[in-house]
């Protein structure tokens, strides 16, 4: 680190900066209650807790988003008043929003400059913003092409392209609102490589996040939220995953679910060499065959953008198959309307929970009967039972632990884990006897993960037959009891629970058959 | 009959006039460019333009200054864009249904006014045709282009200015920005509220001149309902012309050219039934749309009213 109080993009540093007992609320929510926070130069402080503990409230009060009710922000030791994101951008705050603030349709250049008082007065200076943008970039070591429209980017791309707004802006401080949950593993290890620049250049980061190996990784503190409340702020050295997951649920956590011993019985889902089409025109499916039985959980592990979509939506009567079978219980069903398929208790939890999974703008208790809204009890010759629905809403918000203010609030109003909850009341308390379940957990805490995983091995329990689509192969080795790997449109193996290392999934993701060792041909 | 229409005469003539009535068509356009830029959809335009003429026309009849009618004009499209801008902006209204109401007060008060000032038809002498020095003088083209009044030039000299502020200013960015994503420019400060009243009240004022080129530099007179459905097509060509100022520009011409087709179809007594020839544009309208409008993407935020959460 540099004796000068100069970073690199030649703004003053921010040395330290303080948020003293803040406390925001809400209707019906106490968000932030009394909550001390504070990050220095040349550190990144990591802000853990459960989706609503109230890490965004408090940074959408750093960044003048939201006004708190109680409590004072000092930067370098003397008391400031932001009201606005422009107070904050002006004391050297920059946020990077969990969604991008980008205009699609603009260059990085446009989307840099907008806002901006320009150089040439009424006209746009983009050449000016251009080189800028190009002089930060080597600075940081963040490759980014000014005249590139943003819908060509990456999602990794789109990130930098925000880093540089903030930096542009002349940010000494950057609040991070969990920038990876949008990243490829690979993106993140470049995210965190210009993370670790800028904190050695000087610049102070909150980087927000559920993660907990991240955290480990990238964060020289830590402090955990919950409930609106500070646990605590720790060295992260000085604490280990476990401590910090108890502290954030509040109890001890288990990582490995209890799985219990089933005896797999019939068949319930079989699927005989099916094909079927992707939206970009190739083949999705080329010839899946594969089987799950009663009690049994199959996992499909693979990398993202192998066939996984194709496979739930073809199975849940979403996407229309060229040639194959598949069957239910022995029945053939394929290309069946999905409301044929719900009646022979065909369940899905959908990759997409906020577009397929839900309807943003019903209230709870409407998107609990989306599937038997038809049926009795919920109407009856074409009138809708509201009493039954009530009843019915009441009883699986309490049963699935569903954190919601009343039935009637919009679905679209609850944090991530409490509508995949709402969407496993619905798909898992009609008893059905398959179930496809993709990515069930992606995005979710660790509470609402741990809740998830322990509903679908309760479903095993019970005896329905589950095809868990996972690119967590955590998560498909603590709960399949075969594991099946799918790469370019095929199964290229299907291995029992015991027989699968990491390493030989890992090969099989790759298109390597372990025993034959050359890749499958295309 | 059909072979007269064919002389070079008869052509320079449709040409001629295709140019001159695009004006109309021009101006209102652009002004719903730029609200569309920005996010408003704004269907009052036709009551914007009835206004307009009308202003024009009366300001006109009783001072004898074109320029203190075409000045009314703008004054009164700027106000309706005002009253436009206050329901969308600050009401959030659902911007289809209000402008409906838009267009339906125009309709309604123009006509109101012309019974109660006017009642009869009259008519003005309208803005003299201007010829450009030298340029005038070429055969066909000369009349074509150069022999026209002062607003058709400047309807056509709107097309690249309109492109230069969307494309070359700060302010271009914000509105484009607003139109796309609002959230993004309010989070770096654009007023969000404030670049949509100025591009609403600019496309009043243009749509209010809109108005006066047909009543006093085009027809030069004023009868009810006289835009007959302009303002609408204004806005569809606007989707035509995918948002960007030379695309409503072929629009525009491709559809004054029909008009003016039909017009001397009509004077050169080509036996087609006039009710069809009159058809045509509006006919011409739907086609082209259902070809075009699924391929091009409207300004995200097209019709959504924008609030900062919580």
């Amino acid at each position: 680190m540099t004796e000068s109080n100069k970073l690199p993009s030649g703004r003053t540093r921010i040395e330290s900066l303080e948020m003293r007992g803040i406390t925001k609320r809400f209707p019906g929510v106490l968000a932030n209650d009394r909550v001390d926070f504070d990050v220095r130069a040349g550190e990144v402080h990591a802000l853990l807790g459960e989706n609503g503990a109230g890490k965004s409230t408090l940074m959408k009060i750093l960044y003048g988003l939201y006004r708190p009710d109680e409590g004072e922000i000092l930067v370098n030791g003397k008391a400031v008043h932001i009201a606005s994101p422009t107070d904050a951008i002006r004391l050297g705050i920059g946020m990077i929003h969990q969604h991008f603030m980008l205009v699609p349709t603009m260059t990085v250049a446009e989307n840099v400059a907008l806002g901006l008082p320009s150089s040439r007065g009424a006209l746009t200076d983009l050449d000016h913003v251009s080189k800028r943008i190009i002089e930060l970039a080597d600075i940081y070591g963040l490759k980014i092409d000014p005249s590139a429209y943003v819908w060509q980017l990456s999602v990794g791309q789109q990130q930098r392209v925000e880093i540089i707004k903030a930096l542009y802006r002349g940010a000494a401080l950057l609040i991070l609102d969990e920038p990876t949950a949008v990243l490829t593993p690979q993106e993140v290890d470049e995210l965190f490589a210009i993370m670790r620049q800028m904190v050695k250049d000087g610049h102070a980061l909150i980087f927000i996040s559920h993660k907990l190996h991240e955290v480990v990784e990238i964060s020289h503190r830590v402090t955990v939220l919950r409930d609106g409340r500070k646990i605590g702020t720790r060295p992260t050295s000085e604490t280990t995953k476990q401590d910090l997951a108890n502290w954030m649920v509040g109890r001890e956590v288990g990582f490995a679910p209890e799985r219990g011993e089933t005896i797999p019985g019939m068949v319930r889902l079989q699927l005989e060499n099916v094909h079927c089409g992707s939206d970009r025109g190739t083949p999705g499916l080329r010839g899946v065959s594969l089987e799950v039985r009663s009690g049994e959980i199959l996992g499909i592990a693979g990398v993202s953008g192998n066939g996984q979509r194709e496979l739930a939506e073809t199975i849940t009567g979403l996407r229309k198959i060229t040639s194959g079978h598949i069957r239910l219980e022995g029945q053939e069903v394929a290309n069946f309307p999905p409301a044929e398929l719900t009646e022979r208790m065909l369940s899905y939890i959908p990759e997409e929970r906020m577009r397929d999974g839900m309807i943003k703008d019903f209230t709870v208790a409407e998107n609990l009967i989306l599937r038997e809204h038809h049926k009795r009890p919920f109407s009856q010759n074409g009138f809708l039972n509201l009493r039954s629905i009530a009843n019915h809403a009441d009883q699986l918000i309490k049963t699935y632990r569903v954190k919601t203010p009343s039935r009637d609030t919009l679905a679209k109003n609850l944090s991530g884990g409490n509508i995949q909850k709402m969407v496993l009341a619905r798909e898992l308390s009609r008893k059905p006897r398959v179930i496809v379940a993709a990515q069930p957990t992606r995005g979710l805490d660790i509470g609402a993960t741990e809740y998830v995983r322990a509903q679908l091995l309760q479903q095993r329990k019970q005896g329905a037959a589950i095809l868990l689509i996972s690119e967590d192969l955590d998560e498909i080795l603590a709960l399949s009891d075969r594991i099946a790997v799918i790469y370019e449109g095929r199964i290229m193996d299907i291995l029992p629970r015991d027989e699968a290392t990491p390493e030989k999934l890992g090969l099989l993701m790759a298109g390597v058959h372990p025993e034959e060792g050359a890749p499958v041909v295309k | 009959m059909i072979s007269d229409l064919f002389s070079v005469t008869v052509l320079i003539g449709i040409l001629a006039s295709g140019i001159r009535l695009a004006t109309p068509y021009l101006y209102a356009a652009i002004g719903e460019t730029f609200s569309q830029k920005s996010g408003v959809l704004n269907l009052g335009v036709e009551g914007q333009m009835l206004l307009g003429a009308f202003a024009a026309f009366y300001v006109s009849l009783n001072t004898g200054s074109l320029w203190l009618g075409l000045l009314t004009a703008m004054l009164v499209g700027a106000l309706m864009g005002l009253a436009m801008a206050y329901v969308t902006v600050n009401l959030q209204a659902q911007q289809g249904i209000s402008g409906i109401g838009f267009y339906l007060f125009g309709l309604g008060m123009s006509d109101l006014l012309f019974q109660r000032l006017m009642g009869t038809v009259e008519t003005v002498r309208g803005f003299p045709k201007i010829y450009i020095p030298f340029l005038s003088d070429i055969p066909g083209i000369g009349e074509i282009f150069f022999s026209q009044n002062i607003l058709v030039y400047g309807a056509y000299l709107l097309v690249p200015l309109a492109w230069f502020v969307l494309n070359k200013t700060t302010l271009g960015l914000k509105i484009r920005a607003v139109g796309e994503n609002p959230d993004a420019a309010d989070s770096l400060g654009v007023n969000v509220g404030r670049i949509r009243y100025f591009t609403i009240i600019l496309g009043g004022t243009l749509s209010g001149i809109a108005g006066a080129s047909l009543s006093i530099a085009l027809l030069n007179v004023f009868q009810q309902n006289m835009t007959s459905g302009q303002g609408f097509i204004a806005v569809a060509l606007v989707y035509f012309g995918a948002w960007r100022p030379a695309g409503v520009l072929g629009g525009a011409l491709l559809f004054s050219m029909v008009n003016s087709l039909q017009l001397w179809m009509q004077v050169k007594s080509v036996p087609i039934p006039s009710d069809i020839a009159v058809m045509l544009p509006y006919v011409l309208t739907i086609l082209v749309l259902v070809a075009t409008v699924s391929k091009v993407r409207a300004p995200s935020a097209l019709t959504k009213p924008f609030e900062r959460e919580n």
